[in-house]
């Protein structure tokens, strides 16, 4: 069970307090009715499935009710950062060498 | 009973404290302190089970988790039943009942026994499914008397008296196994100031000290463990978990421990207290000091009773005071081995020989036998036991582990004892959980934990450290290190002084070669719980079976409850022999939850019964329980389903409530409707954006229905929304989807137009709704309300505020049975006050509750939809023929607006929802029957769609339907058919969705 910064709470809490919400920044598109059916049908159904570094959104469900990101490793689960809305990630690509993030603590 | 097998004197036992206990109808007698398994070899109990697959009598072989045979049913009463408990594990009380859960019609006389001896060759792995195969439907046949025959133990037919319950723990160092280097990790980070959590799955926290003859300071190392645990259990914030088992090491330092709090004092808990516990703990850092297990030697007949595991020997007569026999031969691949000869010699039995596998060892331990006049043959192994129903012999001949072959005819010693070591594995399986490979290490010939990114640090055995001095130096700086990690600082401690000897390394030998060919000799035992052998790995491999995850799954090496404690390495290593690669090129299988297994009780904890699910009641429940309604559950709301009067069944019921909602006035609870309570400047533009329909001109005072979609255009969710104030409105979700949706509004909000201020709040469980609906519901109403009821004044879809029978209310003149209806919605804790003087005024209207039954049936004569029954994440608002609810003028771009363009959504054959009118009228079509336009095609045939909703209404004389057709909306008149499972049809015409008063006049009234 993953155990999550929740960047508006502050505070690691348990996996069965959040929802996943699927891959993050994939904003809507400003002009929907001007989208032809292969842009929308991007947006609507195509999605990352990488090993290694993920961004998703996720949102504190049983908690402050509020949405943010989180970059995960898909290989090892370990969340290398969680930052709101609007921000970016800090850790991008590749995954980080797994022997560095033993040491530090859950960003 | 007399316990033939009980030494006079030592072990941990009580001998004051006299057990009796029965196995398999018979009673024995064992002494408190006593395993089931001690207790059974105490008493000369050979034969404890029968084997799985060839059901030849098997013993006991190890003392702890890794034993694979002595697998037992226990408990006296059909209620407490607890199938596969192993009796290594399961401490004596008395009064225990434990039968074999193998052997058929007993262990002593087996018939399946015949055919393993007999037709042993003719079982190859597969065999099931090669014999079995034809004719394939008679498989469930075969398979009855297949499981008969094998089968492990059997699951209570009567519900379980026990509670268990679940504990959330955290800590800064989880400390798993309480032996040598768990209790010095123990000590090290407890002195550091952790919060500290030492877990251990034994009776007694010590592991390998209880029955180690080696000293520590001098004195019996159990002395320095009784020492150890004082001074843990004096320390604050230090927790001991005995009979705690760590079973599963989760992502991100989350552990699952399962401890049986109980299981020493009987097979059920004492009054009020918990049974088992699971333990979820959340650690800094974990120091895994899980231990090794020794594996034993494979070599013919290995699975004769009388073979044992090495150490599980000096375990039961150093721990337990037992000798499970009287003549030892014990052959060895490593000098610590030699320790159990020298304990046998101490407990006053017979030492035959010990056979190394070396050709000259000259460590300390194997000095020291010799000194003790023990013969020792080198270069030499057990090639075979002999023996019926227990050990009688033992061949011992030279081998030649290179060339795999024996290089003497060997000599036959009579014994009815065989130890054998072929060295230590690390317990890697909490280590490899998460996936991480083990690494194989040749210098001690065992895997060791790989790297992985959790926060662990592993000591002792697990790390391949087995020198006693060593673990616990190593144990002693885990802790420290694990500390220090987890923020503390960690202080030097005192390691105990431990004996030095010189020690020789092992010789890797795994299956012992035989004077045969493996598939010719008898049968070498790998995994003794699946009864996989040797020539059944070879043969696996043979054809064709490479990988191990293939080897496992064709011979079952590695299943069931065992996991392959003792088997798997062996395994490995027949499969390289026979391949031709070296052990860590064949790799390991997965290590998965749980180490050992978990009672249903204790996965469930306290979720169970009434426990199971939160369950909602609306603040009109009690009254609904007094009048006898029946529930239905929706969601997690109980909600009145029908209310029946004496002799009514739902039909009966149903079509009274209907008739009295048409014809007079009904009244329904409706409070667990979701409402979300939506303010701010921009709660309009909000609702335009997340609606189909428009809300730029919704005055207040005035209610809309809307459509809510997905961004596919699919249909998601319903309800009427009232604006309250300008920038202030009252949202209305289906009972189910309340939570869901909410969520929804807020992930819009928050990511895609944060820039909207607007705020949204659940209001469901605030406010109760009181729905009046029927001809008189307004004369009813009139009698409790300061509300100007005037059709004017208070005109269809609107809302007023005011008081209804003395405490504010907001009325909404909404509709789902298309009569004048009213909601009258006041806060929750007023709600029965109101109820009941509504009921009371209502007496002369006839007055009538219903429930869900008669609200469904109700809105489907109106061809309402209910949203997951009439959809089904399929259907656009275009294909329910609710194009009007769909505004494609509005500036924003709603959601759902671009996908209900798509083309697929535009074509005109797309399935949409209609009537249907069975032609017999008493017919009522089954819901989710599927529909063709034609009988006569050949099967499979084109189906056109399927009934969504249908019932009889009893205010028409007719049963009708709600279905969803292909291009149904342009096939008014036509007939379709409804195939049944019988294979008949029910013929009904396409009509429109709309049954009843299809201008809407009576609910505008």
């Amino acid at each position: 069970m993953l155990h999550i910064q929740c960047p508006h709470c502050g505070e690691l809490r348990s996996e069965e307090e959040f929802h996943a919400a699927g891959q993050a920044h994939i904003p809507r598109p400003l002009d929907p009715d001007n989208c032809t059916d292969a842009e929308w049908g991007d947006y609507m159904f195509f999605r990352d499935n990488p090993r290694g570094i993920h961004h998703e959104l996720w949102v504190h469900a049983t908690g402050c009710r509020r949405y943010f990101n989180v970059t995960r490793n898909t290989e090892t689960y370990e969340i290398l950062e969680t930052y709101k809305i609007g921000e970016q990630p800090q850790v991008n690509g590749k995954p980080v060498v797994v022997a560095k993030a033993i040491e530090g603590e859950t960003v | 009973m007399s316990q033939v097998n009980r030494l006079t004197h030592g072990g941990r036992i009580d001998r004051r404290q006299p057990l009796t206990f029965t196995f398999n109808g018979q009673r024995y007698q064992g002494f408190a302190g006593d395993t089931l398994a001690s207790a059974l070899l105490a008493n000369g109990v050979d034969v404890i089970g029968r084997s799985f697959k060839y059901s030849r009598p098997r013993g006991i072989v190890a003392a702890g988790a890794e034993e694979p045979n002595a697998i037992m049913q226990i408990g006296s009463t059909e209620a407490t039943q607890i199938p596969n408990v192993r009796a290594t594990q399961q401490p004596l009380y008395a009064g225990l009942v434990a039968a074999s859960t193998n052997g058929w019609p007993s262990v002593n006389n087996d018939l399946m026994g015949i055919l393993g001896k007999v037709g042993g060759k003719m079982m190859p792995p597969g065999f099931y499914y090669k014999t079995f195969m034809y004719p394939q439907n008679l498989w469930l046949t075969y398979e009855k008397y297949i499981r008969k025959a094998a089968g492990l133990g059997r699951v209570p037919t009567e519900i379980d008296p026990d509670s268990y319950d679940h504990m959330n723990q955290h800590c800064d160092v989880l400390v798993v196994g309480a032996g040598p280097a768990g209790l010095a990790a123990a000590l090290a980070a407890a002195r550091s100031g952790a919060r500290v959590i030492l877990a251990d799955e034994q009776e007694e926290f010590g592991g390998s000290l209880l029955d180690t003859r080696e000293l520590l300071d001098g004195q019996p190392a159990a002395d320095w463990v009784a020492k150890a645990i004082a001074e843990l259990d004096a320390t604050p914030d230090v927790t001991l978990l005995s009979r705690a088992t760590v079973n599963g090491y989760h992502d991100h330092n989350f552990l699952t421990i399962h401890q049986r709090l109980t299981d020493h004092l009987g097979e059920k808990a004492p009054m009020g207290q918990v049974r088992h516990r699971v333990h979820r703990v959340r650690a800094k850092r974990v120091v895994l000091a899980s231990g090794a297990h020794e594996r034993p030697l494979v070599y013919a007949n290995n699975d004769l009773p009388g073979n044992l595991v090495a150490g599980a020997v000096s375990t039961y007569v150093r721990r337990y005071g037992v000798a499970p026999g009287q003549k030892l031969v014990l052959s060895t691949n490593n000098d610590y081995a030699y320790r159990v000869a020298l304990d046998w010699l101490e407990a006053g039995r017979e030492v035959v020989a010990i056979a190394d596998a070396r050709q000259n060892p000259r460590g300390a331990w194997v000095e020291e036998a010799r000194a003790k006049g023990i013969r020792v043959l080198t270069g030499a192994a057990v090639t075979e036991a002999r023996g019926s129903t227990r050990v009688s012999g033992a061949r011992v001949a030279a081998i030649d582990i290179k060339g795999f072959r024996t290089t003497s005819p060997g000599e036959w010693l009579n014994c009815d004892l065989i130890a054998t070591s072929g060295g230590y594995s690390p317990v890697v399986h909490l280590a490899s959980h998460l996936g991480g490979r083990p690494l194989w290490r040749e210098d001690i010939q065992a895997f060791v934990p790989g790297p992985a990114p959790q926060k662990r640090v592993c000591a002792g055995a697990v790390n391949g450290v087995f020198a006693l001095g060593d673990v616990l130096a190593d144990g002693f700086e885990a802790g420290a290190t694990a500390a220090g990690e987890a923020g503390l600082k960690p202080v030097a401690g005192e390691v105990p002084r431990a004996e030095h000897r010189f020690e020789e390394p092992s010789l890797a030998l795994f299956q012992v070669p035989h004077e045969k060919s493996t598939a010719r000799a008898p049968k070498q035992f790998v995994d003794l719980q699946n009864d996989v052998t040797a020539a059944g790995i070879e043969l696996a491999c043979r054809e064709g079976f490479e990988s191990i995850e293939h080897v496992k799954r064709y011979t079952a090496l590695g299943f069931g409850t065992d996991q392959g404690k003792l088997g798997n390495i062996n395994g490995l290593a027949i499969a390289a022999r026979v391949q031709n690669k070296a052990i860590p090129e064949v790799g390991t299988t997965m290590f998965r939850p749980n180490y050992t297994p978990v009672t249903f009780g204790a996965v469930a904890g306290r979720h169970c019964g009434h426990l199971m699910e939160p369950v909602r009641f609306t603040a009109l429940h009690g009254w609904h329980v007094k009048q006898g309604a029946l529930f239905e559950d929706v969601g997690q709301w109980k909600r009145p389903w029908y209310f029946p009067k004496a002799g009514e069944d739902l039909h009966a019921a149903v079509a009274r409530e209907c008739k009295a909602v048409r014809e007079k006035v009904g009244i329904l609870d409706a409070s667990t409707l979701g409402k979300i309570d939506i303010q701010g400047p921009d709660a309009r533009e909000f609702l335009n954006r997340v609606y189909t329909n428009a809300w730029t001109k919704l005055e207040v005072g005035k209610a809309r229905y809307g459509l809510m979609c997905k961004e596919d255009g699919m249909v998601m969710d319903d309800g009427v929304t009232a604006c309250l104030a300008d920038n202030h409105f009252l949202m209305t979700t289906t009972t189910g989807g309340a939570a869901r949706i909410l969520e929804w509004l807020e992930l819009y909000h928050q990511t895609e137009w944060p820039d909207l201020k607007v705020y949204f709040t659940s209001v469901t469980d605030h406010w109760a709704t009181m729905t009046l609906s029927g001809p008189e519901s307004r004369n009813l109403l009139a009698e409790l309300t300061d509300i100007d009821l005037d059709k004017d004044a208070f005109p269809f879809m609107s809302w007023r505020e005011g008081t209804v029978g003395g405490v504010p209310a907001r009325v909404f003149r909404i509709s789902f049975t298309g009569e004048l209806s009213y909601e009258i919605n006041v806060q929750a804790d007023y709600a029965m006050g109101v109820w009941e003087q509504l009921i009371e005024a209502g007496k002369k209207y006839g007055l009538t509750p219903y429930g869900t039954e008669t609200m469904h049936v109700l809105r489907a004569e109106k061809g309402f939809i209910i949203v997951g029954q009439d959809t089904d994440g399929s259907v656009t608002p275009q294909d329910l023929g609710m194009g009007w609810a769909v505004s494609m003028n509005k500036p924003f771009s709603f959601i759902g607006k671009r996908g209900m363009n798509r083309q697929d959504c535009l074509k005109a054959d797309r399935k949409q929802l209609v009537g249907l009118k069975p032609v017999n009228p008493k017919a009522v079509l089954p819901e989710g029957a599927q529909l063709v336009f034609n009988t006569q095609q050949p099967i499979p045939m084109t189906m056109i769609g399927h009934v969504t909703s249908s019932y009889y209404s009893a205010s028409m004389g007719f049963g009708f339907a709600l279905a969803v057709v292909k291009g149904g909306l342009g096939k008014m008149g036509q007939k379709v058919y409804a195939a049944l499972r019988d294979g008949t049809f029910v013929e009904a015409e396409i009509v429109s969705s709309v049954f009843y008063d299809p201008k809407g006049e009576r609910q505008h009234v």
